[in-house]
């Protein structure tokens, strides 16, 4: 590889992850906001910039809508005190926000999130690394997350983060399995005698080009979803974190900068979750079930990214409104309705969908 | 007699927690477009009821007269000792010279007060109200001190139902002392 493609692929990625980033925050933004609003209250409205703050109309719409808060929610986390109990193992207590982050970021690289059909009818997938094995890279991967929920709560040497980890590695356990699971009929499904989708998300998305696998597979998307909430340790599935019982579970120790990385690591997870949703269950950049997206050039590209992130926006809002809306399962509710409920859902699922296919396939 | 209370067992629908999860979230949509609650605290102010107990101020007389008479009772009935009083002479020759006292100065420590009320309630004269003042600030322990200036600047002037000074020199003039 020459060291021009080298540094466009160096500033794709860096555009890639920066977008992320900033969703992240907004997304921070959006919880907040929203948990505002479910609760009658207005959420953050007052942070504002000097310039832009002040144009008329559009400065105070921004600053009542908090767009700026953001930014400053990540200084205060930049310049507070960062504390490091005398107790705790250094190494690994300084490694584990970073290992709670990077698989996140990491896993974007597979997660395809528009398309460019060039003049000549060829359609490239706008998409970082479109690896055949697309989906157990993500699978693999997002699962390293835990590494570091595991090893705050260990390194943190205290009795609460401990719990937070135990509890964040017993619950990955238990989901991870019903997630892959349920991803198994999907595969199949796409990988129809003929074609050569292997394990691709590209693939995934463009076999959606008629309906969206949701509609054909409610039961596995939605095995899928509460596997993926599960995973996120988003409520009502937020055990390793659980505030009410475990003070702040596996980041209690950590302050400034660091439990930043853990909180922007949640939201990173989240966003991500929702984009390998949308790619496997909403059909990607496909704007309606049965209207496969047909524009071509750089114009379809844009509405192809806008179509894919409005998706993901909108899983986003949804995993917060869930939020402010469920209590929190107990730890022993969590564990029977991992191993008592979603596994044999998702093998029934799995077995099901395996006998309607090879019907399907026989029968022409 | 014990009561006892029989539970429905659960449905097979409502075991899948479905339903509810979604009459849950239905419910908080529905609060997500509801109008907000929330006062914009320093532009919009909460509205005060009649009988709050706010900062202790001092009062003026519709006359513009302080109405204190520095008696002191208020500074012996306040649990916390938040009041002191200098207790001063109103020179002869003057409009309200009968009246005799009037504090010298007048502090109040908000720090101390607890605001109890109990010095608006044992005053003979009316000249002492908790009023609707709820925020105090400040950076030294100092400015918590309420001297009599302050106390005046925010206590006003009340209405006055007796005017009893005055009718007391319309006596005097009259002959009759009391
Ligand atoms: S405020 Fe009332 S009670 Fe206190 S010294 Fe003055 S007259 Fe007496
Ligand atoms: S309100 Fe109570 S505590 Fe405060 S000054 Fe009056 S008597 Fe003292």
């Amino acid at each position: 590889m020459d060291f021009i493609t080298f540094l466009i692929t160096v500033a794709k990625a860096l555009a890639v992850v920066a977008v992320l980033m900033s969703f992240c925050a907004y997304a921070v933004l959006a919880e907040r906001k929203v948990s505002a609003w479910i609760q009658g209250r207005v959420g953050p409205n007052r942070t504002t910039l000097p310039v832009i703050g002040s144009i008329p109309v559009i400065g105070p719409i921004l600053t009542r809508l908090g767009m700026f808060q953001p930014m400053a929610d990540g200084l205060k986390f930049l310049f507070k005190e960062d504390v490091t109990p005398a107790h705790v193992n250094r190494v690994f207590y300084v490694l584990a926000p970073v290992l709670a982050l990077v698989p996140a970021l990491v896993t974007v690289t597979v997660v395809p999130f528009g398309q460019y059909v060039s003049a000549a009818g060829e359609v490239v997938p706008l998409v970082l690394a479109d690896l055949d094995i697309g989906i157990l890279f993500v699978l693999a991967v997002s699962s390293l997350g835990v590494y570091g929920i595991i090893l705050a709560g260990w390194a943190s040497n205290s009795k609460y983060p401990f719990l937070g980890g135990i509890r964040g590695s017993a619950q990955m356990i238990s989901y991870e399995l019903a997630m892959g699971l349920s991803l198994l009929p999907v595969f199949m499904w796409v990988n129809a005698p003929g074609s050569d989708a292997a394990l691709n998300l590209t693939a995934v998305v463009q076999g959606q080009q008629g309906w969206w696998l949701i509609l054909w597979q409610p039961l596995s998307a939605f095995i899928f979803l509460v596997a993926l909430f599960a995973e996120t340790n988003r409520l009502p599935f937020d055990m390793p974190e659980a505030e009410t019982e475990l003070v702040g579970g596996f980041h209690t120790e950590y302050s400034s900068f660091k439990f930043g990385l853990f909180f922007v690591a949640e939201y990173a997870h989240i966003v991500i979750g929702s984009a390998v949703f949308t790619v496997l269950f909403l059909g990607g950049w496909h704007p309606f079930p049965g209207v496969p997206l047909q524009m071509e050039g750089l114009l379809g590209a844009i509405v192809s990214i806008g179509i894919f992130t409005s998706k993901v926006a909108a899983l986003v809002f949804f995993f917060i409104w869930v939020r402010w809306t469920l209590p929190r399962f107990r730890y022993d509710q969590v564990m029977t309705l991992g191993w008592k409920v979603l596994l044999p859902l998702a093998i029934a699922n799995l077995v099901f969908y395996a006998l309607v296919i090879a019907a399907y396939d026989t029968l022409n | 007699m014990a009561l006892v209370i029989q539970r429905k067992p659960l449905s097979w629908l409502e075991k899948t927690y479905l339903p509810q999860i979604l009459g849950g979230l239905k419910i908080t949509l529905k609060h997500l477009f509801a109008p907000k609650v929330t006062l914009q605290y320093p532009e919009e102010r909460p509205v005060i009821p009649e009988n709050y107990r706010g900062v202790p101020t001092l009062v003026k007389d519709p006359n513009g007269r302080e109405k204190c008479v520095s008696c002191q009772l208020c500074e012996f009935v306040c649990p916390p000792k938040a009041i002191r009083i200098w207790p001063g002479e109103i020179p002869e020759n003057t409009e309200t010279s009968h009246v005799e006292k009037a504090p010298d100065d007048f502090e109040i420590d908000m720090l101390r007060c607890i605001y109890c009320g109990l010095c608006q309630e044992v005053c003979p004269e009316e000249a002492i109200f908790l009023q609707d003042t709820f925020s105090v600030t400040g950076y030294t322990r100092d400015e918590f001190k309420f001297r009599k200036e302050k106390l005046y600047e925010l206590g006003g002037t009340l209405p006055d139902r007796h005017y009893k000074w005055d009718k007391k020199k319309e006596a005097a003039r009259r002959g009759n002392a009391h």
